[in-house]
């Protein structure tokens, strides 16, 4: 897997670094990779599993259209040289890949819309416009901020935020060459990895990344299986920096937006709307949820807990749903419960009896029923002493082993002297 | 004659109808035997594994998709063996059939239109180029 600095991290950042400036980037990175080391001791990595893949496509659709909107700035009114370099760009990284494969489309448009800028001299803002880009090699520094509870207050939303985005990208990307490559990886070991990598590029000055899916699948495309691989990227990606520093701050914006936009595209998950129509109603709600509060907030960690919330409140409404039948063989009625009985679904359990009933025997058959906590058995307890008081005979069958422990350590139906408990 | 039969199969209309044909060419040989190569486009795993929650899912859904032409091969009564790889589908067909040194490659065409064609480019005629046995492409 290539990790590096990825657009959905350096989304979070934006705000950190406009309020607080640089330096608070740097400890919110180290901080960032302590939280994910940690989450990679604690074995906390491996609960990503449980996030519902709604939230997941969410996420990447989300990821794709805040990568879209970071390059309209880049492009839109400015000239209209600029747009003709986007058009540009778009048809050389899409059509060309068609007739020639050698070398990746996104470097030629590169260098040929740079050489042609620069030879045209052409008014086009370039990547030195935007920041310099220092040609040395990082060194070891510790962040140059007061140690203090503020500062703690300051980054630690921000570490949350980027470590579980970044683990969220990594988690996926290494599920993604799991399958291309038909091995295993643990999770666990993913997150204490990322986490070191980033607690160590605080320290040299750089920005918490993660694993990124687009390079890590052309790296198993072209034939990468292992560390000497992504060793390779980075050092190849330091050479860039280094040697061809002056030149890169030469590329026109107008082309970085139109190889983002690509990008982007690649990104979006275009088979979400085919789920939308046939997934789930809520699973689609969840998903459309997600992408919007992303996209309002520009906060994926937000998007990713609010869809995980969301999804958990629809998963116990839906389990939540009782089915009771009532039926009757002369004297004795017979109310067959099914489903889930817990704290959620109570109410309707105790409004399908029927109260009116008196002197019959009445039983409540849980033959396929469950019940799960306190409340389920408080709910069972009401509705036998209801019955009792109007003089009927209650039974109970057909509980499962699990709920007859939980029903025999907490129910009080079996004393004479319960009454029905004021809630 | 044939004794290693290849079908490439996606479960696309096109696939279901090369099955018939592959099914066909091997009834009348004896001994024949029909293997299915289903290749799980390196381009599409990223939606797949969104669309799933692990990877067990993954592979039921592949295997879901070769159902049909499955079906069709046990109705045929012929014998057939079904390989899943990743990769590149028109590279990994002919690799396949060039290093297992099959007899025959059965493929459906895909039936795109121009444009998509155009962008895409077209498996079956990949493989009809660079494969060394002969290949039949079925409409």
């Amino acid at each position: 897997m290539i990790s590096a600095a990825t657009g959905a991290m350096a989304l979070l950042m934006v705000p950190l670094v406009k309020e607080h400036g640089l330096q608070y980037l740097f400890a919110a990175t180290v901080l960032t990779g302590i939280i994910q080391l940690l989450m990679g001791v604690f074995k906390v990595a491996k609960l990503m599993k449980f996030i519902p893949r709604a939230v997941m496509i969410g996420f990447v659709n989300a990821l794709a259209i805040l990568i879209f909107m970071a390059q309209i700035t880049h492009f839109v009114g400015i000239s209209t040289m600029t747009y003709v370099f986007v058009a540009i760009t778009l048809i050389i990284v899409y059509v060309l890949p068609r007739f020639f494969k050698a070398v990746p489309a996104p470097l030629i448009a590169i260098v040929m819309l740079t050489v042609a800028a620069i030879w045209g001299g052409l008014d086009l803002r370039t990547v030195g416009d935007l920041g310099e880009i220092t040609q040395t090699l990082p060194s070891f520094f510790i962040p140059d901020i007061p140690f203090n509870f503020e500062t703690l207050a300051i980054i630690l939303p921000y570490s949350f935020a980027l470590a579980i985005v970044g683990l969220l990208e990594s988690l996926l990307t290494s599920s993604i060459v799991d399958d291309m490559t038909g091995t295993e990886s643990n999770k666990n070991k993913e997150s204490r990895g990322q986490g070191i990598a980033n607690i160590v590029t605080g320290f040299f000055g750089g920005m918490a990344g993660c694993a990124m899916i687009g390079q890590s699948v052309i790296n198993v495309k072209s034939g990468g299986r292992g560390r000497l691989s992504t060793l390779v990227a980075g050092l190849f990606l330091i050479f860039l920096i280094i040697v061809l520093g002056e030149w890169v701050v030469q590329i026109p914006m107008p082309v970085l937006a139109g190889i983002m936009i690509m990008v982007s595209i690649g990104t979006f998950d275009w088979s979400s709307f085919s789920y939308l129509r046939k997934a789930p109603k809520t699973d689609g709600l969840v998903m459309l949820a997600t992408v919007v509060i992303v996209v309002l907030t520009h906060d994926l960690s937000k998007g990713v807990i609010a869809g995980v919330i969301l999804s958990a409140i629809f998963f116990v409404a839906k389990i939540s749903s009782l089915e009771i039948k009532k039926r009757s063989i002369g004297k004795v009625i017979t109310y067959e419960v099914s489903g889930q009985l817990f704290f959620a679904s109570t109410e309707q359990f105790i409004r399908a009896f029927d109260y009116t009933i008196t002197d019959s025997t009445v039983a409540i058959d849980f033959s396929n029923a469950h019940i799960w906590d306190d409340s389920g058995v408080g709910a069972v307890d009401r509705v036998v002493i209801k019955y009792r008081e109007n003089n009927n005979d209650v039974t109970i069958k057909g509980l499962n082993a699990s709920s007859k422990k939980i029903i025999e350590k907490l129910a009080i139906h079996n004393d004479a002297n319960a009454q029905v408990k004021t809630h | 004659m044939y004794q290693r039969i290849l079908l490439a199969a996606d479960g696309s209309k096109n696939s279901i109808r090369a099955a018939q044909h592959a099914a066909n060419i091997a009834s009348l040989i004896t001994g024949s035997v029909i293997e299915v190569l289903f290749v799980a486009d390196f381009s599409k795993i990223k939606g797949e594994v969104l669309h799933s929650q692990n990877h067990e899912e993954i592979e039921l859904k592949r295997n879901q998709k070769l159902l049909p032409v499955k079906e069709l091969l046990s109705v045929k009564q012929v014998r057939y063996e079904v390989k899943i790889i990743v990769g590149d589908p028109g590279p990994s067909i002919v690799e396949y059939a060039n290093n297992e040194k099959v007899d025959l490659v059965v493929i459906g065409s895909r039936g795109l239109n121009a444009l998509q064609e155009f962008v895409l480019g077209s498996v079956s005629h990949k493989v009809v180029k660079r494969v060394q046995c002969p290949v039949i492409v079925v409409k």
